[in-house]
This record gives structure tokens, C-alpha cells and sequence, in this order.
């Protein structure tokens, strides 16, 4: 048995390519599935009874469904709707609609960890709601999640390989692309997982640089991410 | 003419859901063999062990399952073996599998108080029978709410499975398809079932871990 990786090697440019797409759709559908999974994490916490239930519902079924199936089910809902969305599009929508939910449940983690008096004395200074999450909840609560949230979201960039099922030309597809013209599937595939290998090292990383110089304390105490 | 969606297909969907529940069974079985032993590899004494095993946890856990599906499906093949889906599914999932209970699993470990192994120890236990005896035994009951919870990602995750050709429930939604041309009907009838496997195992476990915490409280209440 004889490795060949130079065929595989000559096709480098639709590996960065893909690579490149790869790394778009997890910094995009990080940011949109941070931003969705916080407003869920309030309403589940501080809505009112329907906005609450259908937080909870939301949050259940995508935690308890494959990620496949309900990237084929936003896919195809979407085009029986009459929608016509790009595949990229259709992947930005199911990955955020996915990671919305375990995020939701980190954040709500958060905010419950803060304590009470916290709250309470927001409220005595007359705070709006709003005005309690966003200056005395949100930090805090990231700070003491932060390490959750960044393995989530390292796990939300692997899964984004998925949404090569649905023909978008990320990394995998790409691998897909490559070890049915060169016949080297073995080859192929060991080299796109030591891509995602490099990427999610690269996240872990650029997550840390953020983690610093968003919690000073953290940088003080230089506890470990 | 489109035929409709009939008895034969709602059986062949629960056929599909079997081969769901067997695959998720020889992936916890598998990977909880090879989680135990990652886990101990991860606190062992000798440097190799701990260098090795910490090794495998990063790789896996850096690699996608779609990827590692491919690589045991087409590329256990090209190194001469011949496989057949269930086989490079099951492996597949056994190898993903054991990285993550490895690492639960190695937390629960160094979850059990120092002073238990110092009191092993000072009884003159072996470090196989501190391990088995005394360690492991409460480190169990640790383990069994964030075990059953990562159940649930074993049962999602065998939707994989598909891309390789194996027909489990995910699969069997395509095949379906490909007849009738209900994509939307069919992914959401798959969906329901698949929330029908996950749902009770994700409330045991979230009951489990109440009932953990209000336990600890007790006992840190006593002592």
C-alpha cells in the first residue's frame, strides 16, 4: 500500500478554498448564534408565559434532532415555502438556528450563576430590564461561561461540514470533490481532518486573545481558558 | 404520478429507527470501552500514557464525525480492508465516541476527592484496587448524569451514518424521499421520531442531576 498526497496536494486551491468557506460560515454563524442564543437565554428566563414556552420548545427540539435533519428540513421547508436561498444562505440559517439553542442554555447558565444581590441592587438603581441584562448580567455571565461557549462554538464549526449534504462547497465538500477525481479517499480525508485540526486550534486560540481582552480579571488571575 | 406517503413507508422508518438504537448501542458499548480506557490513559502515571492518550482526545476532538466517517468508510478500503457501512459507521462512531466519554469520564476521575486515594492508600490497597475498589465506584455515580446526556449526542450523531450508506433512521428519510418527493414531510416525520428517542433521555438526565445536587447539598450540609 503506497500513500500518494501529491494528487491530492495539486489541488490545493479548492482546499482554501473551501477551507476559506469553512472559516467564513463558523466566524458568521458564531456571532448571529451568540446574538439569537442570548435573546432566547432572556426570554426563557424573564419572558412571559408563551414567550417562555416557546423559548423551551425551540431550544428542545433542536437539542433533541439531529443537525442533519434539520438542516434538511430548513432546506426544504424554505424551498416549499417558495423561498430560493443559496446553499451558503441555507447554511448560515440552519447552523445558527442549531447553535442558538445549546448557546441559549450556556447563557442561561450564565445569567443564573450571577448572584441575586446583583440583580437587586440593578433593580434598586432603577434599571430597566434591558438595562440589567446589558450592564449588570451579560458580562459576568459570558465570563463564566466563557469556556463552554468557546468549545460550543469549536464543535459549531466542525458541525458546519455537514452542510456539505446540502452542496455547500465548504471544506468537506471540497475533500468530497477531490477523492472522486483522484481516486485517493484515504489521502483526501486525512488531510481536510488535519485542516479542521488547524482551524479549530486556530479558534481555540483566537478565542483565548478574546477571552483576555474581554475579562481583565481574568487576565489578572491568569486562570487557564 | 408522485405515490403518497403509506404504512409500508412508516414501517420502513421504523425499521431505520432500529438500526438507529443498534448503531447508538455498539457506538456507547465501543466508545465506552475505549472511553475507559482514555480516561485512565489521561490520569496515569507514566508520561507516554498521558502524552498519547491527551494526543488522540485533541485530534478527535478537532475533526469533524462527517470526516472521520469518510475516513473509515473509503479509506479503511484503500488500506485493504474491506468493510462493510455498519462496520465503518460503528468504528467511526467507537473512535469519536471514546475521545469525548474519555474526557468526561477523566473529569469525574479527578472529581473523587484526593483524600479517598490517600485513604486507599494508607490502607494498603494496590493501585488496581484503589482504582476498581474505591475510586471508580464513586466516580460512577458521578459520571451517569453527563454519560446519559452524552447518550443523546450519541443517538444524533448516528445520523451520519447516512453518508456512508448505512440505512439507519436518517437514511431510510432519503431513500423515502428519493420514491415519493416529500422532502419537507418526510425530514419532519424523521425529526419527530428522533426527538422521540432523544427527549426522555435528555429529561432522565437533566433528573439525574437534580437529584445529584440536592444530594451533594446534603452531604456538604453534614459534613
Amino acid at each position: 500500500m503506497t500513500f500518494d498526497f501529491s494528487a491530492v496536494l495539486t489541488s490545493w486551491q479548492m482546499l482554501a478554498d473551501g477551507a476559506a468557506l469553512t472559516a467564513k460560515l463558523a466566524s458568521i454563524t458564531t456571532i448571529t448564534g451568540f446574538l439569537i442564543g442570548t435573546l432566547f437565554a432572556i426570554a426563557r428566563r424573564s419572558g412571559g408565559r408563551v414567550l417562555r414556552g416557546c423559548a423551551s420548545a425551540y431550544i428542545e427540539t433542536v437539542r433533541n434532532t439531529p443537525f442533519l435533519v434539520q438542516i434538511f428540513v430548513i432546506y426544504f421547508g424554505l424551498s416549499s415555502l417558495g423561498f430560493s436561498f443559496s446553499a451558503i444562505t441555507v447554511a448560515v440559517i440552519a447552523l445558527t438556528f442549531n447553535v442558538g439553542a445549546y448557546t441559549a442554555e450556556i447563557m442561561r447558565a450564565g445569567f443564573d450563576s450571577i448572584q441575586r444581590g446583583q440583580w437587586e441592587a440593578g433593580e434598586c438603581l432603577g434599571l430597566s430590564p434591558v438595562q440589567l441584562y446589558w450592564h449588570v448580567g451579560l458580562r459576568p455571565a459570558m465570563e463564566r461561561v466563557y469556556p463552554a461557549l468557546t468549545s460550543q462554538f469549536i464543535l459549531l464549526m466542525l458541525a458546519s461540514s455537514v452542510t456539505s449534504q446540502i452542496s455547500a462547497e465548504e471544506l468537506t465538500a471540497a475533500g468530497n470533490f477531490i477523492q472522486s477525481e483522484t481516486y485517493r479517499p484515504f489521502e483526501t480525508y486525512i488531510i481536510v481532518a488535519l485542516i479542521y485540526l488547524a482551524l479549530s486550534i486556530v479558534m481555540r486560540g483566537a478565542f483565548w486573545g478574546l477571552g483576555m481582552a474581554l475579562f481583565p480579571r481574568r487576565r489578572r488571575l491568569g486562570t487557564p481558558l | 404520478m408522485n405515490t403518497l406517503l403509506n404504512i409500508n413507508h412508516l414501517l420502513f422508518l421504523l425499521e431505520g429507527t432500529w438500526w438507529t438504537v443498534v448503531l447508538t448501542a455498539v457506538a456507547f458499548i465501543g466508545g465506552g470501552v475505549g472511553g475507559l480506557a482514555i480516561a485512565l490513559a489521561r490520569i496515569a502515571p507514566a508520561d507516554w500514557m498521558r502524552l498519547i492518550s491527551g494526543l488522540y482526545v485533541q485530534l478527535i476532538q478537532g475533526t469533524p464525525l462527517l470526516v472521520i466517517m469518510f475516513l473509515g468508510y473509503f479509506g479503511l478500503p484503500a488500506l485493504g480492508y474491506n468493510v462493510t457501512p455498519l462496520t465503518a459507521a460503528g468504528a467511526s462512531l467507537t473512535i469519536y465516541v471514546s475521545a469525548y466519554l474519555g474526557e468526561i469520564w477523566r473529569g469525574c476521575l479527578e472529581a473523587v476527592p484526593k483524600a479517598q486515594w490517600e485513604a486507599a492508600e494508607c490502607l494498603a490497597l494496590s493501585k488496581t484496587q484503589r482504582m476498581f475498589k474505591v475510586i471508580m465506584p464513586q466516580a460512577i455515580r458521578l459520571a451517569t448524569p453527563p454519560t446519559v446526556g452524552f447518550s443523546v449526542q450519541i443517538v444524533k450523531n448516528t445520523s451520519l451514518a447516512s453518508v456512508v450508506g448505512f440505512v439507519e433512521l436518517a437514511r431510510a428519510g432519503q431513500l423515502i424521499n428519493n420514491s415519493i418527493f416529500e422532502p419537507f414531510l418526510i425530514y419532519v416525520i424523521v425529526a419527530v421520531i428522533y426527538f422521540c428517542l432523544c427527549f426522555p433521555l435528555s429529561v432522565f438526565s437533566q433528573r439525574l442531576e437534580k437529584t445529584m445536587a440536592r444530594y451533594g447539598a446534603r452531604t456538604a450540609d453534614a459534613a
